[in-house]
Parts: structure tokens; C-alpha cells; sequence
């Protein structure tokens, strides 16, 4: 039977600004306007100050046509 | 600052002057005069009604001005939208205003039952109104910056 640690911290990192870049060089506002929330969001989660719901994960990751940990990538430590 | 962070200093600044403003005229019209109207529930229930419709129409011509001078500053519109950031910011914010007013009243209904005047219990309400609501705008400055 294996055992589980209990994960201690979980830090989440995004690469948006790299996929913005290499998707035609969009830019915040145009990323805002095709995921339906404001530019400050954009740049809040560019930041790492806002971890997005879900769906606006998906939706940037269905924008980029890239999976969804390519957006977002987690690092844990126990 | 952005933009959204502007326009909450402003509602903040104005709910400052329409509460400081008001609360002066109501001295000087009614209670300078007159001061056992104090003790009068009926001019605290006056008072406080008529306070909400000044608060809000003040509210909104200076929002108006406000994005007159920022379309002729900056030459954008106003972004009305709201997200999914700025209503979990909103949900945060009122959670504490809530708790806060609620203290307040809770606060208020102790000077009742420690048989204070009434005027104490109207005016304990109406700061822990006041501070609420200024808690509620400055925690969302707070939260659109530090991030949530």
C-alpha cells in the first residue's frame, strides 16, 4: 500500500507572457477581450496576484490551442 | 494607479464629504437651534432617509464628472465590465464590511441597553455605517494591488 505525504505548499507559475508572445505577439488587451475579462486581470495573473478560475484557465488555454499545463505549471513541495 | 482604483478613491472621497457635508447641514438647519431634537427619533429616522437618495445622487454626478475628466485626461473610456477578479474581490470586501457593521450594531444596541440616550445609539450606527462602507472601498484597493 503506498503512502501519501500531505502536500505543504503549492506554488503555481504561468507562462502567458511567453505564449502571448509567440502567438502573434497579442497583446494583454486582445488576450482580455477573447477571454471576456478585463486587462488588469490579464496582467494581475501575469504577476502571479490572481490564479484564475478553471474556465478561464481553459478558455486561455483553448486561445493559445496549447494544453492546459503549458499555460500553468504547479511545483509542490511535502 | 489604474483607473478602477481611481474611480474607488473617488467613491470614497465623495462618501467622505456627502456624510461630513450632510451630517454639518443637518447641525447648522436643525440641531444649532435646537439641540433637545436630539432625543427625537422622528428626526433621526428623517435624517438618515433622506441621507441615502444625497449619498447616491452625489454618488453619481461626481462619477459622471469623474469620467468626463478621465476621457479628456487620458482620452478612455470608463471599463465598467466585472470579472471574475473584481466580483471575488467585491464578495471579500462586503464579507468585512459586513462583520463590521455588524459590530457596530451590536455596539449600538449596547448603548440601548446600558441606558444611554438614543442619540448615541443613532450616532454609534451611523459611523459603523460610515466605516463599513469606507473599509469596503479602501480593503478593495488593497486586495486590486496586493492581488487575492
Amino acid at each position: 500500500m503506498s503512502k501519501t505525504n500531505k502536500i505543504e505548499t503549492c506554488v503555481i507559475v504561468n507562462n502567458i507572457r511567453k505564449l502571448r508572445f509567440n502567438t502573434n505577439e497579442m497583446t494583454q488587451q486582445e488576450l482580455a477581450d477573447k477571454t471576456g475579462v478585463t486587462r488588469q486581470t490579464i496582467v494581475a495573473i501575469e504577476n502571479g496576484k490572481y490564479f484564475p478560475s478553471l474556465e478561464l484557465a481553459f478558455r486561455m488555454a483553448h486561445l493559445f490551442n496549447t494544453p492546459l499545463d503549458q499555460v500553468f505549471s504547479a511545483s509542490f513541495s511535502e | 494607479m489604474d483607473t478602477k482604483e481611481k474611480q474607488i478613491l473617488v467613491t470614497v472621497i465623495t462618501s467622505f464629504l456627502i456624510v461630513a457635508g450632510y451630517s454639518y447641514y443637518v447641525y447648522l438647519t436643525q440641531v444649532a437651534d435646537n439641540i433637545q431634537i436630539i432625543d427625537d427619533v422622528k428626526f433621526w429616522g428623517k435624517s438618515f432617509l433622506i441621507l441615502i437618495p444625497v449619498a447616491l445622487i452625489g454618488q453619481i454626478i461626481v462619477h459622471i464628472i469623474f469620467a468626463i475628466i478621465n476621457k479628456i485626461v487620458t482620452n478612455e473610456d470608463l471599463d465598467h465590465r466585472s470579472d471574475e477578479r473584481d466580483k471575488l474581490i467585491e464578495l471579500k470586501t462586503i464579507r468585512i464590511s459586513h462583520w463590521v457593521f455588524v459590530l457596530g450594531f451590536l455596539l449600538a444596541m449596547s448603548t440601548l441597553a446600558m441606558g444611554m440616550q438614543i442619540w448615541v445609539m443613532f450616532i454609534v450606527l451611523l459611523v459603523s455605517g460610515f466605516i463599513a462602507s469606507m473599509l469596503s472601498e479602501l480593503m478593495k484597493i488593497y486586495y486590486y494591488r496586493k492581488g487575492i
